[in-house]
């Protein structure tokens, strides 16, 4: 029997991360698929806590831990200095959404536009969690958070990276979920091959935010990318947009937004607001993939 | 705590100390299993060897044991409970019902 993931665990164990936590699964399949001769770019986000204590590290390779701003622009300096001394490492900036949607979007807008050699990954778990679950400009319509409580919750739509990202043309841009680990392998693989700026957006759920039962972490994952809610996508040069998996029989929105705690109070108007919002999101997908 | 021989060591001693910190022991020494509420149990009579459970395990928790099953070479999953968090994933994500979850003793 032939594995169509790699066997070698090159993440160790005893990571500080809560019970069923998606960021820790995203790390372990993208070192799976990246391999050891990596140097990981950290800034301030839950990896940071669940990386371990100085001087301890759960990562087994290299990791420099910066400000929430620097994430990409440490990662230009890391790949600088290592093509100077002739290496050929891949460097990898892992940041959470707060550090990519808010915070570290200035810096990430510069290294896109010099085309820095580095893979970009953000696991998105729609909040700023670790911290104490406050809204960030991921944080989905009408979903709870401590900023944005049951009575007022958030009345903006999440914000498009993608499509930021895939105007400033870079190289090589995709969305892949845990759910979908063979696919999530696939594409960091192809990015590892790519040269230039490379973004990976990991939907990565999040049971103490999101309020949900730790086992559901994959299923809703899964849920998220069949009811239409994290299209995986691809796009090259920001210009050729791929659809890697059609939903033609979608499930239904409310089947994601039921097990989560964040969605309780949303009323039957409600749901069908973030419905409308995802049908609508999914047909300008639509658009851009025909062309 | 950790020892200096524990698993790899990044940091390369006989070169000068670099001017930034960087961490160089494994965290292998806490021992997350101690955190477990519910404990999964595979039952190998069920067990399809699909490995769905080994993919979705955030901890690397689930272990690849090489068995031959009816003349055929497939991958076993073995659960190691020093680092099993007891999230239950591999439980409700297994296809054929392998995995049950009891609670924890004591």
């Amino acid at each position: 029997m032939k594995l169509k993931i790699p066997e070698e665990e090159i993440m160790g164990h005893g990571n500080l991360a809560c019970q069923g936590c998606g960021a820790t699964l995203a790390m372990r399949l993208a070192l799976k698929a990246l391999g050891s001769n990596t140097v990981i770019v950290l800034p301030a986000c839950c990896w940071s806590v669940i990386d371990g204590p100085f001087p301890h590290s759960v990562v087994n390779v290299p990791l420099f831990h910066t400000a929430f701003a620097a994430g990409p622009s440490t990662a230009s300096g890391v790949k600088a200095a290592l093509e100077i001394q002739g290496k050929d490492t891949n460097v990898v900036a892992w940041a959470g959404d707060g550090g990519t949607y808010d915070i570290g979007l200035g810096t990430l807008s510069g290294a896109a536009e010099r085309n820095d050699d580095m893979i970009y990954v953000c696991y998105d778990n729609e909040a700023y969690m670790n911290t104490g679950i406050q809204r960030s400009s991921s944080t989905p319509l009408k979903a709870w958070t401590t900023t944005t409580p049951v009575e007022n919750p958030k009345e903006s739509h999440k914000k498009d990276i993608i499509s930021i990202m895939a105007a400033h043309r870079i190289p090589y841009l995709a969305t892949a979920s845990v759910a979908y680990p063979e696919d999530m392998i696939e594409k960091f693989k192809k990015a590892k091959d790519i040269r230039g700026m490379r973004f990976i957006l990991v939907f990565s759920p999040c049971p103490t935010g999101w309020k949900y039962a730790p086992q559901l972490t994959v299923k809703l994952a899964r849920l998220a990318v069949q009811s239409r809610v994290f299209p995986l996508i691809e796009i090259e040069n920001g210009i050729k947009w791929k659809l890697n998996k059609e939903i033609t029989h979608p499930s239904p929105v409310s089947e994601y937004l039921k097990p989560q705690g964040r969605f309780k109070h949303l009323s039957d108007e409600d749901i069908a607001e973030v419905e409308q919002s995802v049908e609508a999101d999914w047909n300008r997908l639509l658009e851009k993939t025909k062309k | 705590m950790a020892k200096k021989s524990d698993k790899k060591i990044i940091f390369n001693k006989e070169k000068k100390m670099p001017p930034f910190a960087i961490s160089f022991y494994s965290m292998e020494y806490n021992k997350t299993g101690g955190w477990r509420n519910f404990r999964p149990v595979i039952d190998y009579d069920k067990c399809s060897c699909c490995l769905i459970c080994w993919k979705s395990c955030p901890e690397a928790a689930i272990k690849l044991k090489k068995t031959k099953v009816k003349g055929k070479e497939k991958f076993k999953p073995v659960i190691d409970y020093e680092y099993c968090k007891g999230c239950g994933i591999c439980w409700e994500e297994c296809p054929t019902e392998a995995i049950d979850i009891e609670e924890e003793a004591e």
